[in-house]
């Protein structure tokens, strides 16, 4: 049993591994467009809120805490207190959508997805129009992570109420718990390195 | 995985320390450090990452096997920027035409 759940968390954990270099390649996209164009970059990220993004992050950050209380429920087997803690990552996962549609939303009315409807009033639009393709390419990456967590966590709820786990079988839960807080520090870096660049300007 | 259970005070202790480091890094975003803005984003990011991994993660009280992994997973983000960045940063040193 021990070497069964030990297999199940290493096999997530090589998952994730593979899921840092996914995002690894955006990142590394992003440091060269952005040493290329420090300006450009600056000027585009003046266009995102930070009051949101911030919001937005202390949001998830909450719903790793949440997780990581689920996967304790779990491992003690108190089966209504991991449905309440799943049913609260799933809604701060859910608030954290919202915010970022409500985002997506913002930057379509003010012309700033890159494409034909794309302007932007400065010296380099091209530029700036790079700097969203990063934009939309990572948080959109992170969001569709975001989308499949919220389905993941949907089937450890309802078989978390069908009394599913035990202390002794919380696998799932538990591999559930590391996914989501990946997609969080994926987040963590996203936050500072999209929105946060040159702001004393 | 561990099946030692964490406190919930331990949680909500990382919990509160994320959301500080979050504070702090956009306080710190609006001051004109100079180069020192970009050391102080990443170097509060990589702070906070390594809290989620080690607490909310639980690989601080994980297996070798795993801690080994999550080693390999870092080494090869490494060398994919080390590796690029190297190349694209010093393709300037030398006037070649053409590069």
């Amino acid at each position: 049993m021990e070497q069964q759940r030990e297999s199940a968390s290493l096999g997530m954990w090589i998952f994730l591994a593979t899921e840092v270099m996914f995002f690894g390649g955006l990142f590394l996209a992003y440091i060269l467009y952005r040493w290329q164009w420090p300006a450009a970059f600056r000027d585009g990220s003046h266009h995102l809120d930070v009051t949101l993004g911030t919001w937005n992050t202390a949001v998830l950050i909450g719903s790793s805490l949440t997780m990581a209380l689920a996967v304790r429920a779990a491992q003690l087997g108190r089966r209504r207190s991991l449905v309440t803690f799943l049913m609260l990552t799933m809604l701060l996962g859910s608030v954290f959508l919202g915010v970022k549609a409500y985002e997506y939303h913002h930057k379509h009315v003010e012309h700033l997805i890159p494409g034909a409807d794309f302007r932007f009033e400065g010296p380099e639009p091209g530029h700036v129009s790079m700097f969203f393709c990063l934009y939309f390419a990572m948080t959109g990456l992170h969001a569709l992570h975001m989308i499949v967590g919220l389905g993941v966590l949907l089937v450890m709820l309802v078989l978390g109420a069908r009394g599913r786990f035990s202390p002794d079988d919380y696998n799932a839960i538990e591999c559930s718990g590391l996914y989501w807080h990946f997609v969080d520090i994926v987040w963590i870096f996203l936050f500072p390195l999209l929105y946060l660049i040159g702001r004393h300007h | 995985m561990s099946h030692q259970v964490v406190p919930v005070r331990t949680y909500v202790m990382i919990f509160a320390a994320l959301l500080a480091l979050t504070a702090t890094t956009t306080l710190v975003a609006f001051r004109d450090l100079g180069p020192l803005n970009n050391l102080a984003a990443l170097g509060i990011a990589v702070i906070k990452a390594t809290l989620v991994v080690l607490y909310f993660m639980h690989a601080r009280g994980s297996t070798r096997m795993t801690k080994l992994v999550i080693a390999a997973a870092l080494a090869w983000l490494l060398m994919l920027f080390v590796l690029t960045l190297g190349d694209y940063f010093t393709r300037g040193w030398l006037g070649v035409p053409g590069r």
